[in-house]
């Protein structure tokens, strides 16, 4: 997807960024501090004793994947709702965009990328905050960003799709509320999801978020996961991907170019 | 300012010949069932001011974003720049300067990095698009606030900074979509007098506009459009001289029934009667004698105002209606 084109978009959104780098780090920084001393040193403390932590390891270790990949679906999501709306209809800087050699399709896939690159620097530094804080055991820990980036690019590029052919912002609180929080909850980010009625496990599996914290706690805790649930996971999440962005290009090209 | 001359100098050279700088042969635009664009025929020639006059929803923008390449014609054939838009649309708009009707500025960045940034969307290097924007900036009695943000920009200086960044890759022809609309009249004439210095420059300009003053202003050629086809073509002092009358009285009446009483007496008095809700216009070769006629007889209208013949005038005559309906 990353044409030449693509990158002018990313250059774009680095610009705007520059003017505002501080305080996006400072929150990337923060956030993590705040989640993982709420929920893996407040609630762990209590987890811990009443259960000797979540299969066996410690309620830290465990929880630092799940927050760390929900982290990066949130900022996804975060990003590709208002900053898209605001392109299409309030600035209307997409339709600038397309005005140029950028076409519809590049000026997505430059968005979705930009987004990536967003959580890649969250998720690195919401990394380096778990491990310093013990919730990193491993140094496969490293390939928790990548997939957490994996994870958050599905959402990225489902809700860019979305989004751009949107009339006003009223449907993204519901998309919040109805879509994402339950997402947050159930896939296995606070609790594993054998946890779930039996009927509802089978459900989380169709969450990307499920396949994307499943990869992330693989990876800190150093488990040593089969190689065919890896596979599997990424599977999953590339082939959902692939889907966004086929329906991105599509959306973006109806709602700019019709 | 040494800008867009040689590119549209080599252009001349190489559309020497009968190939115009757009061509549209039959050009239609339907949404579903609606059609915005219903076959219309037109061409550019390189270095002339093209206008498209009409009223909103004739279709004008429509034709625009065609032209423009973000949006294919269902019908008929469009030929740009030489290029066909459904192949070589990127091509061609690497080529275009477009000013859309709405603002599309980024307002989370300065008015340098707008021109920079646009820039870099032609694929233009960095130092190149300084040198530009600098002179684009001055052009457009921007320097000053190049450091500033979009939003607290007036008006008119945002339409200023939007020609700016259009202008940034030098283009062959520039796309004016209603560029004044909304605008104070300071506000436009500084505008006008920007592209009349583009047009000595010798950049190719397609605009539209439902003001007809600004068409008269600018445009060497225009076409009137009204409910998607073109309903005449020429230059505007043509126009005026094939549809409408070099003068025109307006009689201006208290009621309705003043105005209706006096409609059979003045049918005599010049070529050609329009009556309007609030006044009556008599189309004439001799202002002054239609003006003593009415002075003499038992008319009786609140006023009387004598003015030349305008487009407005030739849009009223060839649809019935009057340009800002």
């Amino acid at each position: 997807m990353a044409t030449p084109t693509a990158l002018r978009v990313v250059e774009k959104e680095w610009v705007a960024w520059r003017r505002l780098w501080k305080a996006s780090v400072f929150q990337a920084t923060i956030s993590p501090l705040l989640f993982l001393a709420a929920m893996g040193l407040g609630l762990g403390d209590l987890v811990n004793k009443g259960s000797g932590g979540v299969n066996g390891v410690d309620y830290l270790v465990f929880v630092t994947p799940g927050l760390m990949a929900a982290s990066a679906m949130m900022q996804a999501a975060g990003e590709s709702l208002w900053p898209v709306l605001g392109g299409v209809k309030w600035m209307r800087t997409y339709h600038a965009a397309v005005a140029t050699p950028i076409g519809a399709g590049a000026l997505f896939a430059g968005h979705v990328l930009w987004i990536c690159l967003r959580v890649l620097l969250s998720a690195s530094v919401f990394l380096l905050v778990g491990a310093i804080l013990g919730g990193v055991p491993s140094w496969w820990g490293v390939l928790a960003i990548p997939a957490a980036v994996l994870g958050a690019s599905v959402f990225a590029a489902a809700l860019n799709a979305y989004s751009v052919t949107q009339e006003s912002d009223l449907p993204f609180a519901v998309i919040l509320r109805m879509g994402l929080f339950p997402l947050f909850l159930f896939s296995g980010t606070f609790f594993p999801t054998s946890r779930l009625p039996d009927w509802l496990e089978p459900v989380s599996w169709f969450s990307p978020l499920w396949h994307a914290v499943e990869l992330c706690r693989a990876a800190t805790t150093g488990a040593s996961p089969s190689a065919g649930s890896v596979a599997g996971h990424v599977a999953f999440l590339v082939t959902a991907l692939s889907i966004g962005c086929w329906w991105g290009v599509r959306r973006f090209r109806r709602a700019l170019t019709a | 300012m040494a800008r867009a001359r040689d590119p549209v100098a080599s252009d001349l050279v190489s559309f020497a010949g009968s190939e115009p700088l757009i061509r549209g042969t039959n050009v239609s635009k339907r949404f579903g069932s609606f059609v915005a664009v219903d076959g219309i025929d037109f061409r550019v020639e390189p270095g002339e001011a093209f206008g498209f006059l009409g009223p909103n929803g004739a279709g004008k923008t429509s034709t625009m974003r065609m032209i423009g390449c973000v949006s294919q014609p269902t019908g008929g054939e469009l030929r740009i720049l030489g290029m066909d838009p459904a192949v070589d649309g990127s091509r061609i708009r690497a080529r275009l300067g477009v000013v859309p009707q709405e603002d599309s500025l980024d307002s989370e960045l300065t008015v340098l990095d707008n021109l920079v940034i646009y820039g870099r969307y032609f694929d233009l290097p960095h130092q190149e698009i300084r040198r530009r924007s600098e002179e684009l900036l001055e052009f457009m009695q921007l320097g000053d606030r190049r450091n500033d943000l979009v939003d607290p920009l007036s008006g008119g200086m945002k339409r200023r900074l939007t020609i700016g960044r259009a202008l940034i890759n030098q283009p062959d022809l520039l796309l004016l979509d209603e560029p004044t609309t909304g605008l104070d009249p300071q506000a436009r004439h500084l505008l006008w007098d920007r592209f009349y210095r583009l047009k000595r420059d010798g950049v190719t300009m397609v605009l539209t506009t439902h003001y007809m003053e600004e068409a008269e202003q600018l445009c060497d050629r225009l076409v009137i459009m009204d409910g998607g086809t073109i309903v005449a073509e020429g230059s505007p002092r043509e126009l005026v001289a094939r549809h409408a009358t070099r003068e025109v009285v307006e009689l201006r009446f208290t009621t309705p029934e003043a105005r209706d009483a006096a409609l059979p007496r003045l049918a005599d008095f010049g070529e050609r009667i329009e009556a309007l809700t609030d006044r009556v216009l008599v189309y004439t070769h001799d202002a002054g004698k239609v003006v003593g006629l009415v002075g003499d007889g038992e008319l009786h209208p609140e006023s009387v105002y004598e003015r030349r013949g305008t487009l407005e005038d030739v849009f009223l005559i060839l649809t019935g209606r009057t340009l800002e309906e």
